[in-house]
């Protein structure tokens, strides 16, 4: 009953979050430091990650190939469509649940409890589309970019590793990975990535709204808004997985 | 004028308003008083239409706001200022920026008048060389002007205190509480302040409304509050001690 509530609460904030803006110019301004403060700000550590998990990969595999029957390129072919299919989109937009998800609830929830929403709603501003709708469309346009960058940071780190450990040349390597390249991995990847973005964006400012109480309730909502996020993304990931590629 | 008719309203099954009906007149600082937990903020946030009612109306000169959608409430709210109990200003945003934000959101002013705009409200709340400074480098009282600021920046009809002198010190509290009455003046607003200090109903209270247990217990004027025989109005004016020994001095 109760999952029920939230669920129509949930859907209820995604119809006033849609609802038309009352002045774009603003809505714009805002859009841009989202990108820059959700997305732009997380170049870092998905750079990072992406890096470490394409070497991990790369070596993975060659360490589960290594067999005279099999070519070397195919660590390259491994490396690509693992972190393609997989790594990019899915832990990616774990991460950034983790990262962006705690942000935006912590945000909201803050402004919640100290009446910042409420000023806004005084003042006649619809609330939940001048704080949400923005964060969505960054991370809409954003999240796109990350995941590209994501691929293409984590074959660099494969490649870098797979010849420093001498497992693959960097000839090999990059014939790997340019062997029987399917461009609707790519396509597919960005499809997950937006259903990510949304989720991780919708699902956070929501457990934010509605916080009530005091600073222990918005560390709670955090902890939710990474919980929950990160559990959809899952559920989304095998759904699209079996809607995208059978 | 704002006018509430028998309202009523409850959480969870626990009635906060019951069948509260008063009128608030224009022009005048119009102070609602009561014991914390009396329903105070309740009727103010109800008012505002911060909390929907359970049963009753509330009219703005002749709208009843209660009834109407998202947009005709904005269109009232747009003539509406409110100080929040912790000012509420944004924390992302400098004071500048706080009090330029409804002109933003609701005027096509260029941003030279929002400026200039700006620069007179906060010289009206005496605040000035902090328009850079964000909410955190502010003290209490400054917050508190700054709010002020931001709420009459669009000149509203009506002004809304929730408990205006929370967290100040005597002087500061006195400061804002004569900038209130002030402004209601100058621009002949309706003004309505929620409070427990008995120095702002004191100083401000032209219309003072006395409200125990979501009940309206008395109304009446800062002149008439101290001769009232309202028990329990009489509880709460003579709480403290100094308040009890003028009291029996005068007696």
């Amino acid at each position: 009953m109760r999952f029920l509530e939230q669920l129509g609460l949930y859907f209820l904030l995604l119809k006033k979050v849609f609802s038309k803006p009352e002045k774009a110019s603003i809505y714009y301004k805002q859009t841009m430091h989202e990108m820059v403060y959700l997305g732009f700000n997380s170049v870092g550590i998905i750079s990072i990650i992406s890096f470490f998990m394409g070497s991990a990969i790369t070596l993975q595999t060659a360490y589960n190939t290594e067999n005279p029957i099999y070519p070397t390129y195919l660590i390259g072919l491994g490396c690509r469509d693992s972190i393609i299919l997989e790594f990019s989109s899915t832990i990616s937009a774990l991460i950034l649940a983790g990262k962006v998800g705690s942000n935006i609830a912590s945000e909201i929830g803050t402004m919640r409890i100290t009446e910042q929403i409420d000023a806004l709603e005084i003042m006649g501003v619809n609330s939940a589309s001048y704080l949400i709708l923005p964060k969505i469309i960054a991370t809409l346009v954003f999240n796109p970019i990350l995941t590209l960058l994501s691929i293409t940071v984590g074959i660099i780190g494969g490649g870098m590793a797979g010849s420093m450990a001498g497992v693959i040349t960097p000839e090999d390597f990059i014939y790997g990975i340019q062997y029987a390249f399917i461009p609707y991995y790519i396509t597919y990847s960005i499809i997950k990535t937006l259903f990510f973005a949304f989720i991780i964006t919708t699902v956070s400012a929501f457990q934010g709204y509605y916080v009530t109480g005091g600073s222990l309730e918005v560390g709670r909502a955090s902890t939710k808004a990474v919980v929950f996020s990160s559990i959809l993304i899952l559920i989304f990931n095998v759904i699209l997985t079996q809607l995208l590629l059978s | 004028m704002i006018t509430v008719k028998n309202i009523e309203k409850a959480f969870n099954g626990k009635k906060v308003l019951d069948d509260v009906s008063v009128t608030f007149e224009p022009g005048k600082t119009n102070l609602i008083i009561g014991r914390s937990g009396s329903g105070k903020t309740v009727l103010l946030k109800t008012i505002v239409g911060l909390h929907n009612v359970d049963q009753g109306e509330i009219w703005f000169e002749d709208l009843l706001f209660n009834n109407l959608d998202f947009t005709g409430k904005k269109e009232i709210r747009k003539q509406m200022g409110m100080l929040f109990q912790g000012s509420a200003l944004f924390d992302s945003m400098t004071t500048e920026q706080n009090v330029r934000f409804p002109l933003d959101m609701f005027t096509g002013l260029s941003m030279e008048e929002k400026t200039e705009r700006v620069n007179f409200c906060l010289k009206r709340v005496n605040i000035l060389n902090s328009n850079k400074l964000f909410p955190a480098e502010l003290s209490g009282g400054m917050k508190k002007r700054v709010a002020i600021a931001r709420a009459i920046a669009l000149n509203p009809k009506y002004l809304f205190c929730d408990e205006p002198n929370s967290g100040l010190d005597p002087l500061t509290a006195i400061l804002i509480d004569d900038l209130i009455k002030e402004i209601t003046e100058e621009y002949s607003m309706t003004t309505i302040v929620n409070t427990h200090d008995m120095n702002s109903v004191m100083e401000i209270g032209e219309k003072i409304v006395f409200i125990n247990e979501g009940k309206i217990c008395w109304e009446g004027s800062n002149k008439e509050i101290l001769s009232s025989d309202n028990e329990v109005l009489n509880d709460f004016v003579f709480a403290n001690s100094l308040a009890k020994q003028l009291r029996a001095s005068a007696k």
